[in-house]
Parts: structure tokens; sequence; C-alpha cells
């Protein structure tokens, strides 16, 4: 497909000394069934696909890990501590994860409150401290929240994930202007993590010059997850053009498009 | 001997880590593998023995967000 975004110069997202194709991550959870998942990662275009640490189910071992549907080698594989409440769990997950072989990219998640998921932003920096000492490249779920976003820049973050809305509500971006402020002040890549519902969402938050977003539910809880990821692709790459390319100013008042001179008596 | 494996009891012949990979039918190049809170390196698998009330914890990645 031909895109505008080809006459647009832009520069690859790199996070941690790596560089990514695509600006759009997406997650592995929730999927109807797992070759809906594979299909709708290939649809979405997205290289970074996250993945969770969790016990092995002893009772049916041979059913296999998420791995065994992802090719390593074709998709980069970003852990998640997903469902850590402390700082020191979040810190046990991730080394977990590493052991795993892959990669020492994680994306930390420590979770304060269980009706909301918001994270809890002093266990959070406590964990990344200790993670980036041990060199860990931190991907840093947050709120979108200046003052947190540049703490985790200054404990050594390789990129700050503020959210959108809350981890699978679909309610959009709820505060573009701190996700706006947030990317002007940070040097780090800002990726906004959770709560895109709809491929609209999904363009606005590009647009805000965010490096890139992150999302799971609303791909995999959509009627046709392959399709909605299609759709995700296109808004993702529609939103960082229309970003580049540089909105028209808002004005209070109509401006005519047409010539107001040459109309007839 | 008497485990704690990924928080169940489980009897198990003992050995080592390896050994209860394999009792488990667990491939260890797709788990990691945690004993009494520290984990230990696939290669060092064969080499920590476990004893009776160790908690082991064997972990792999799943679809998440």
């Amino acid at each position: 497909m031909t895109t505008a975004v080809e006459t647009l110069r832009d520069e690859p997202l790199t996070i941690g000394g790596r560089t990514f194709q695509s600006r759009l991550m997406v997650g592995t959870g929730k999927y109807p069934d797992m070759e809906t998942m594979t299909r709708a990662i290939e649809a979405s275009g997205a290289d970074v696909v996250t993945v969770a640490v969790r016990r092995v189910n002893l009772d049916r071992s041979k059913e296999s890990s998420v791995l065994h549907y992802l090719d390593p080698k074709r998709i980069f594989l970003l852990a998640n501590t997903a469902g850590c409440y402390t700082a020191e769990d979040a810190i046990r997950y991730a080394r977990l994860a590493r052991e795993a072989g892959f990669n020492d990219f994680v994306k930390l998640e420590v979770i304060g409150d269980e009706e909301t998921l918001l994270p809890d932003v002093q266990g959070l920096l406590e964990a990344a401290k200790v993670l980036v000492k041990e060199g860990f490249k931190v991907l840093a779920y947050t709120n979108e929240d200046l003052v947190t976003a540049l703490r985790l820049e200054d404990a050594g973050c390789a990129a700050v994930m503020p959210l959108a809305s809350p981890i699978g509500s679909g309610l959009g971006l709820l505060n573009p202007f701190s996700v706006r402020t947030i990317k002007r002040r940070l040097r780090v890549p800002v990726i906004v993590d959770a709560g895109v519902g709809t491929a609209s969402d999904a363009c606005v938050t590009m647009e805000q010059g965010v490096d890139g977003i992150l999302m799971n539910t609303a791909i995999a809880a959509a009627q046709d997850p392959v399709a909605m990821a299609h759709a995700m692709r296109l808004a993702t790459i529609a939103g960082r053009a229309a970003f580049l390319a540089g909105r028209m100013p808002r004005r209070e008042v109509a401006m005519p498009s047409s010539p107001t001179k040459g109309m007839l008596d | 001997m008497d485990v704690v494996i990924n928080g169940e009891h489980k009897q198990i012949s003992g050995g080592t880590l390896l050994d209860v990979l394999q009792e488990l039918e667990l491939d260890p190049r797709a788990v990691v593998v945690e004993h009494n809170r520290k984990i230990v390196r696939r290669p060092a698998l064969n080499e920590v023995r476990v004893a009776s009330g160790d908690a082991i914890e064997v972990v792999h990645f799943v679809g998440g967000g």
C-alpha cells in the first residue's frame, strides 16, 4: 500500500540501542485462539510483541508456551511484569524473563490499584533503579504524569510508557495535553501504552508526536482481531504522518475554502 | 521426597533440578527455574540438587500485554 508517509522523512524508532521498523507494538493476551493471534500480529506489522511470565501448568505440561506460536527471530519479545504489585515482585519477574535468554528489555509494570490497574509510581521508580543497575533496558509503564516520567528518565529508563487510559478500558487518549508535555520534555522515547480502543484512538495518540504506541485488548477483543490489527497499523502510520506533516492551526471561526471574489451579482 | 513446585506439594524421586524437569516432562530449554527464590541458569540445572521441602518455580512466557 502506498501512503504519503513515504514522502516524509522519519527517523526509525530506536529504544535502548535497538531499532524497530514499526511504531506499533502489540500484546499477545486475551486472543480467542493462537491462530488468530499470529495472524493479528502479522496484520499489525509490529516487530515488538509483549509476553508475560507465568508458572507452567504442571497438569498440562504439554501445553506449549506462547513462544510456540511466535518466531523470536522475526519478532522482538518484550517481557512484561504485569500482575506485579510490588517493586520486589516486578524485579523478580524481570529477572526470570531475562533468564529466558532473548534480550534484556523489560516492560516494567508495578500496579498500585486492582480496580484501575493504575501504576504505583513509588514502586515503579524503585524497581526501575534496581533493574537499570542490573543492566536491563527498562520500558516503564506509568501515569501520564510529567514529573514521574522525568524521574523515570533520570533513573535510566530506555523508554517511558504513559497510559492513554486504564489497561483494557478502551477509553482512548484521555489526556492528550499531558502526553504531549511528556513527549516534549523527555529525551528518551515515549511510547503510549494501554487504553486505546479503536483506530481513531491510535491515530490521535500518534498525532501527539509520541514515538510509538503499544496495545493489546483493542486488537484481541475486537470482533475481528485480524481486521482491527490491520486498521491499527494504518492508524498508527496515519497519525505519525499527520504529526510529521504538521496540522493546520485551530480557529474558532470559519474561513471559506473557495474564493469570495468572482461571485455572481 | 516432598517438594513444592509452583505452589503445589509434589512427591518426586529427587536428584538434580534437571532430573526434576525430566520427571515432570518439561523441556529445560522452554522454561526458567527458580530454586528457593534463586534463579538457576540452564547450564547449572544438572548441578543443583534438590532437597526435601525445597521450593521450585518453573515459569515460561504466556500471552500478555
